[in-house]
């Protein structure tokens, strides 16, 4: 079998298009490339959705931190020592196993006027169940991060603001958030660069790969039980994830480059990229 | 090694403690009061493993902690040193886990370890061996080359699972822990050294006497945060084959139908809780120790944090 039939049966083998069978022997270089390639774009899928949808939470989560009203600020930090404190690997489960608690048939919701029913099956596939968990993780992690960045905003700074009448919503948006976004923002990349890594654990805890549609760790680990030789799969999958990484390093550096704009050369703050392991 | 999904926890499942009669008087569960039943339910044998695999968890953070802190400081001076081809070395093992997701390496290392740890033996113990090792999909050594022989009790399987679980978290760790030492050595303040060599003191003095003692209080964030990550990980243990405590939440939270002594449903949730509880509270008093750590160790140091110790006393 050529590699162009390969790429046509497997490239989007992990969003269930193409060949449905995987192939069960004689694996061809090609075929482990394309296929732990294409189980990629679940990786990417978790990592950007959860990333953006998260990046709101954090911010809201942050600012919840640093509230005075005790009301306000203790579920912040609740939230945010719960998911940092816990490994991601036992969240899963847990978030899986409720999941799965829930009704099958779903909820019946008496709304006074109507009954509407609401389906909670969904929430146990890894699309929904495991998106949910990275995205509250995220949240809780970049949420310490802004934390500590909103905590650092040079005192000058607000003053000015002060100075020059701005209050409430607009001294937020103009100053309070621009500088917590710049000052947070080497961090936060170092967070998307986990939060990719972290992707690879949704299928290795409680969420099952459906028909065999999994992430590129799941073939990838596929191929090594398969043929026995960890040398071919892993290092494949590795040099993907240098690629994912180097592409998230090359876009947060251009909206770094965009944050500092404002600055004299020698103050721009640089990236400095040092990915951690597992939460 | 060629035996398919060796690690997979269901071919290490254990028959020891089936058959094992509870404590207390819990002869016949299916008669007994709710709250006696909970006391018999949870003084089982396979409780007993259960409470007992925490004890695991701790064994591994408690191993594999300076066995890390070890491979990261001969990183680290690796990664400092004069000859080029050290200096290369050490600094590629720091590069290498970055960018790469961490459990693609437990998955790796686990494998790889094995099959390198029975090749040498082979090599050695079978030297005339004429088939290729490489067969297909198969990995084949001799009988004498297994690690472990297939002859050996239970527990030295069980033990020599759990060695290539230390090991390979070493190896990982040990990079991050090598990242954050030499950048540690490099914090110490320059004057420090250049008073040590105006004292006459050698290379190897100054290093071992000025710059290794100093280095610890600007390693300790870094190396606390690696703590961290450290327990977060171990759950891992339970992908790399050995019987932890998400392997036994998963076996004993499943639903038993009135087959068994103990009949219940699904309880999983309440023991995910349970290890999640586990959790928070071993972060919580780590985090606590390290600040206490982190106080101790600025005594009497050059920095803004030393210096407010001595104006407070």
């Amino acid at each position: 079998m050529s590699c162009t039939q390969t790429i046509e049966d497997y490239a989007l083998r992990s969003i269930g298009i193409g060949e449905r069978l995987l192939p069960r022997s004689d694996f061809t270089l090609c075929e482990q490339v394309v296929l732990i390639g294409s189980g990629l774009i679940w990786n990417v899928y978790f990592g950007l959705l959860a990333l953006g949808f998260g990046f709101i939470l954090a911010v809201s989560v942050a600012m919840a931190k640093a509230a005075p009203a005790a009301w306000v600020r203790k579920p912040a930090e609740w939230f945010i020592f719960v998911f940092r404190g816990s490994p991601l690997f036992i969240q899963f489960f847990l978030f899986y196993e409720t999941f799965v608690l829930l009704p099958k048939i779903g909820i019946d919701l008496n709304l006074g006027f109507a009954e509407i029913t609401i389906e909670t099956r969904w929430l146990t596939r890894a699309w929904a169940g495991a998106l949910i968990v990275l995205f509250l993780n995220t949240s809780a992690y970049a949420g310490e991060i802004f934390h500590g960045a909103l905590r650092s905003i040079p005192r000058g700074d607000m003053e000015a603001g002060d100075a020059y009448g701005f209050t409430g919503w607009h001294k937020f948006r103009k100053i309070t958030f621009p500088t917590m976004l710049r000052l947070a923002w080497p961090a936060y990349t170092n967070e998307a660069i986990f939060l990719f890594h972290a992707t690879t654990l949704v299928y290795f805890s409680g969420f099952p790969a459906w028909q065999q549609k999994g992430d590129a760790l799941y073939y990838a680990s596929y191929f090594a039980d398969k043929t026995f030789n960890p040398f071919v799969p892993y290092p494949i999958l590795a040099g993907y994830f240098i690629l994912l990484t180097l592409a998230v390093i090359l876009i947060f550096g251009l909206v770094n480059a965009r944050l500092n704009r404002h600055l004299p050369q020698d103050r721009r703050q640089k990236l400095r990229v040092r990915p951690q392991v597992i939460r | 090694m060629a035996r398919p999904g060796f690690f997979l926890p269901k071919i290490l499942k254990s028959n020891a403690h089936q058959g094992e009669q509870p404590i207390l008087s819990c002869a016949d569960p299916k008669t007994l009061e709710s709250l006696h039943w909970l006391a018999c339910y949870l003084t089982t044998g396979k409780h007993m493993a259960f409470y007992s695999s925490f004890g695991t968890v701790l064994l591994l953070l408690a191993v594999t902690a300076p066995a890390a802190l070890a491979f990261g400081f001969g990183g680290a001076m690796a990664a400092r040193s004069g000859f080029a081809p050290l200096r290369w070395c050490g600094k590629g093992y720091t590069a290498i886990v970055r960018g790469v997701p961490d459990i693609a390496f437990f998955l790796f290392f686990v494998i790889a370890l094995d099959q390198g740890f029975e090749w040498l033996r082979h090599k050695v113990k079978c030297p005339d061996w004429d088939m290729p090792v490489r067969q297909g999909s198969d990995f084949v050594v001799c009988d004498a080359a297994k690690m472990p022989l297939s002859s050996s009790p239970q527990w030295v399987h069980e033990s020599y699972g759990f060695a290539i679980a230390v090991l390979t978290f070493a190896i990982v760790f040990g990079a991050f822990a090598a990242n954050v030492l030499y950048g540690a050595m490099g914090t110490v303040p320059r004057a420090q050294i250049e008073t040590a060599e105006a004292y006459g003191l050698s290379h190897r003095q100054t290093f071992w006497r000025i710059l290794v003692p100093q280095m610890w209080v600007f390693a300790l964030p870094g190396l606390g945060n690696l703590w961290m990550i450290l327990i977060k990980a171990t759950p891992l243990l339970f992908l790399l084959g050995v019987e932890d405590i998400v392997y036994w939440a998963r076996e004993l939270g499943s639903s038993k139908t009135a087959v068994f002594d103990f009949p219940h449903p699904d309880w999983r949730l309440y023991y995910f809780l349970t290890l999640l509880v586990f959790y928070l509270a071993l972060t919580r008093v780590s985090e606590v120790v390290l600040s206490r750590v982190n106080m101790r160790l600025s005594h009497g140091q050059a920095t803004v944090a030393g210096d407010a110790q001595r104006r407070a006393a």
